[in-house]
Order: C-alpha cells, then structure tokens, then sequence
C-alpha cells in the first residue's frame, strides 16, 4: 500500500456539503481533493476533503466565513 | 403533429437537452457511492445543478433543493411530511388532484381539516377570502402558480404576504409556470416550492423537486440508502439528504442542468413573451368562432394556455377529431382538475385544452384556429 502521510481531513454529514467544499476551494485555487472517508474517523459522509495541513489554517478560516458545513476537521494519517 | 399540450410535458426539447441526457448515460457513474471519478463527475453535476434551481429560484441555499421524480412526488413529500393531526390547511379551487389527493388523504387519515378559496365562472379567485378562511389552527396555505386548466396566475407574492402576516406555511406548486413565469421564493415569501422539469423548464420527465426555505422542516416520507451516515439507522437529519434516498435520477438531472443554461442563454422573459404572443393569436383567432366558449380570464396575467368547447360536443371528440383529422395534438376531459371544472360548470362536458411552448410557430396557432372553425361549422 501507499505510505501514509500526515494530512488534514475533513469530512461531513452530506455528499452536498463534500460538493460545496470541493466547488468552494477549485474556486479558491485550494490544494485538495475529495478521498473515501478514513476508516479512523465517523463516516458521516462517505468522501471527505483531503489537503496538506500547511493549507489547514487557511482553509480552516475561509471555510468559517462562508458557512462551508463539516462534521470533523483533523489531521490524520491517511 | 403540432404539438399543443405543453402544459402536459414539452414534448420538444432543446438539442443541448438531449445532448446532455446521452453524454451522462454515457459517463456518469452513481452520485454519492465513492470517490472514483464516475460517482464524483455525477456529484458535480447534481451539486451544480441544485446551485442553478436555487438561484433560478432564489431559494435561500443550494442543499435545500431536494431532488424528486416530479411535481406529484415533492407536492406529497411536502403536504405529508409538513401536516399534522388537527392541522387547518387553506387552498384553492384552482388546484391539480396532485394537491387535492394528498390533502382528501390527510383529512381521512389524520383529521387534517381543509378549506378552499372559490374559484368563479371565469377561474378567478378573491384573494380576500384567504384571510377570512384563516382559523386558529391554520398551519398552512397551499396553492398553485397558475390552473393547468384555464392557465389564470395567482398572484403569489399577495398570497405569499397573506400567509406570513398570520404566520402560516406558503406552499406553491409551480408545476404549470417554473421556468416561463418569475419566482422569487424571498420576494414572494414561499417557504415550500413544488416544481417539475419538464414542462416550461424543458428538461426530461423524472425530473422534479422541492425547494425549502430556511425556517420549514418536514418529516422524511421515504427513507433507504443516501451513500453517508451508513450505521445511522434514520434518515439523516441534514438536507438535502433528509428528503432523498435511493439513487437519483442523474441522467435526467444532466438534461434539467442544460435546460436551465438553455433558459439562461435564450432569456425566460423571452420566452415568456412568445408564449404569450402565440397564446393571445390563438385566443383572438377562435373566441369569436360562433358555437366556441373559451374559458378563463384573459385580462389577468396567465400561462400560455386556452380551454375551450364547441357547442356542447364532447371534449374528447373534439380533441380526437383535432388529432386525426388535422394532426392537431391537445388534451381533453377533465385534466385532473376536478375543482376546477365544477366552478367552470364543466363537470361534464370537460374542455379542450390548447397549450403553446417556446418552440411552436405562428403558423401552427394558424392551422389550429382553422380547425376549430371548420368543426364549428
């Protein structure tokens, strides 16, 4: 298997809100794409956004201001 | 054939339409079933599409657009999943038996009381009735855009304002006008916005759906697989995924998406107005016809509809005459509208309804005026 790497994961309760996010950061030019949800985390929804974690911050505060919905928002290794 | 039951379905659809419908059976995989790129590419579009309907609507968010197989499906998923025992509901004479049938159930089966506001012989209503039917125990008032039948518009946004003065639910079933007259769910204070897609938005059959403003919550009428909250064993409680389970009809989705661009590209207001013009030829063109009653208020906004009957012919000869003779399409009999034919006094005889689309022709509306005067020779 691929070796795993420390990243932030963000999942959600929706397929709609992954949507919103993954439309909200091509948009924003934000690293990132959309992985089947880690077996570590609640599987709320089934795919959850995957980015580096130096992007997390601004991420994180863009994601606030427009009401992007999320269930959980952690690093993990994936 | 000239095709003159558009309020039925448009039979014709622009080619982007059909385009679209082909290349998402060809490509798209199952929306919300993985992260391969055949379930993304069907997210995407679905996503895309709810982001369209809301601003097409102006629903407050893209995640309160619900997806459903057609008007009928939301129009139900809105009345069961909103009344409860007791409840008072208001609504109109003008009314399609996709309102009518869920209310008649719930007043059986849940003591759900209801109270119509009249239509007179010419299909108009008094908009100062609403207020006066309003009772304590009102919950909601429900009414179509505009009568399939007669095709007269209710001013929604009067009805709409009426409605949240007394803080009551407004529910709109827009069946016979999304996509050729506005809708402004803010502006006209709709919490609950009934639509199909296949008739004025051009899109396929299958496609419907609900919208919700921000402060209505309804109880899920069906419930399955959602592709998320799988150890859940409710109906996740998050829109849009509370009111959908099963797969969504994607491919058709893919259609509706680029009827919508089409509506965008060519202008609604266009369309509007040339549905309008061939509407007002017609209705010029056979009201004076001796022995032709044409019903509805032609002083009033309206869809691009005209019912009428000759003499006291049978309207399903009438229609069949049109069809087999002069290669005429329209819809007789009663039109699920059964309210509405009573308050027309037309119980009987029904009406021959006649209704125009974007892509109909002067030249049609010109054959078909011929044809209803020479049968009413």
């Amino acid at each position: 298997m691929r070796p795993k790497t420390l990243k932030l994961v963000v999942t959600f309760h929706t397929t709609a809100a992954a949507m919103a996010m993954e439309a909200f950061c091509k948009a924003q030019n934000l690293p990132g794409r959309l992985i089947p949800t880690p077996r570590e985390l609640t599987a709320d929804c089934g795919m959850a956004w995957c980015a580096p974690v130096d992007a997390g911050e601004t991420l994180r505060a863009l994601a606030d201001a427009h009401h992007l919905e999320y269930a959980l928002w952690q690093e993990l290794l994936v | 054939m000239i095709y003159l039951d558009n309020a039925a379905t448009t039979r014709q659809k622009p080619q982007p339409v059909i385009d679209a419908v082909v290349s998402a059976m060809t490509t798209l995989g199952n929306s919300a079933r993985g992260t391969h790129e055949g379930s993304l590419s069907a997210s995407r579009m679905i996503y895309g599409t709810r982001e369209k309907l809301a601003t097409f609507f102006n629903c407050p968010r893209p995640d309160h657009v619900v997806f459903t197989a057609n008007s009928t499906e939301a129009l139900n998923m809105a009345i069961c999943g909103l009344l409860d025992p007791g409840d008072h509901v208001i609504s109109t004479d003008l009314e399609h038996n996709s309102v009518l049938r869920p209310l008649y159930r719930l007043e059986a089966e849940r003591s759900v009381s209801l109270s119509f506001v009249p239509a007179d012989r010419q299909g108009r209503i008094d908009y100062g009735e609403f207020g006066r039917l309003i009772r304590p125990e009102t919950r909601a008032i429900i009414c179509t855009h505009a009568s399939n039948l007669t095709g007269n518009a209710v001013d929604i946004g009067r009805v709409g304002a009426i409605a949240h003065d007394h803080g009551l639910i407004f529910l709109v079933d827009a069946s016979q006008t999304a996509g050729v007259l506005p809708i402004d769910m803010e502006a006209q204070q709709i919490d609950l916005l009934c639509f199909t897609g296949h008739k004025s938005l051009m899109g396929p059959q299958g496609t419907g759906g609900l919208c919700l403003g921000e402060n209505v919550a309804l109880r899920p009428w069906k419930v399955g697989g959602t592709g998320v909250q799988t150890y859940n064993p409710a109906q996740p409680e998050q829109l849009p995924t509370r009111l959908e389970a099963g797969t969504l009809n994607g491919h058709g989705i893919a259609g509706l998406s680029a009827a919508l661009d089409y509506i965008r590209a060519v202008g609604m207001e266009t369309i509007r107005e040339k549905e309008e013009t061939l509407m007002r030829r017609f209705y010029e063109g056979v009201s004076a016809i001796p022995g032709v009653t044409v019903y509805g208020d032609f002083t009033a906004p309206r869809t691009a509809v005209v019912a009428l009957n000759i003499r006291d012919y049978d309207s399903g000869e009438v229609s069949d005459a049109l069809a087999q003779d002069y290669g005429i399409a329209t819809r007789p009999g009663a039109h699920c509208a059964p309210r509405m034919h009573r308050a027309l006094g037309t119980e009987r005889q029904g009406a021959v309804r006649f209704s125009f689309g974007w892509f109909n022709t002067e030249a049609e509306i010109d054959v078909a005026i011929r044809a209803v005067k020479e049968l009413a020779e």
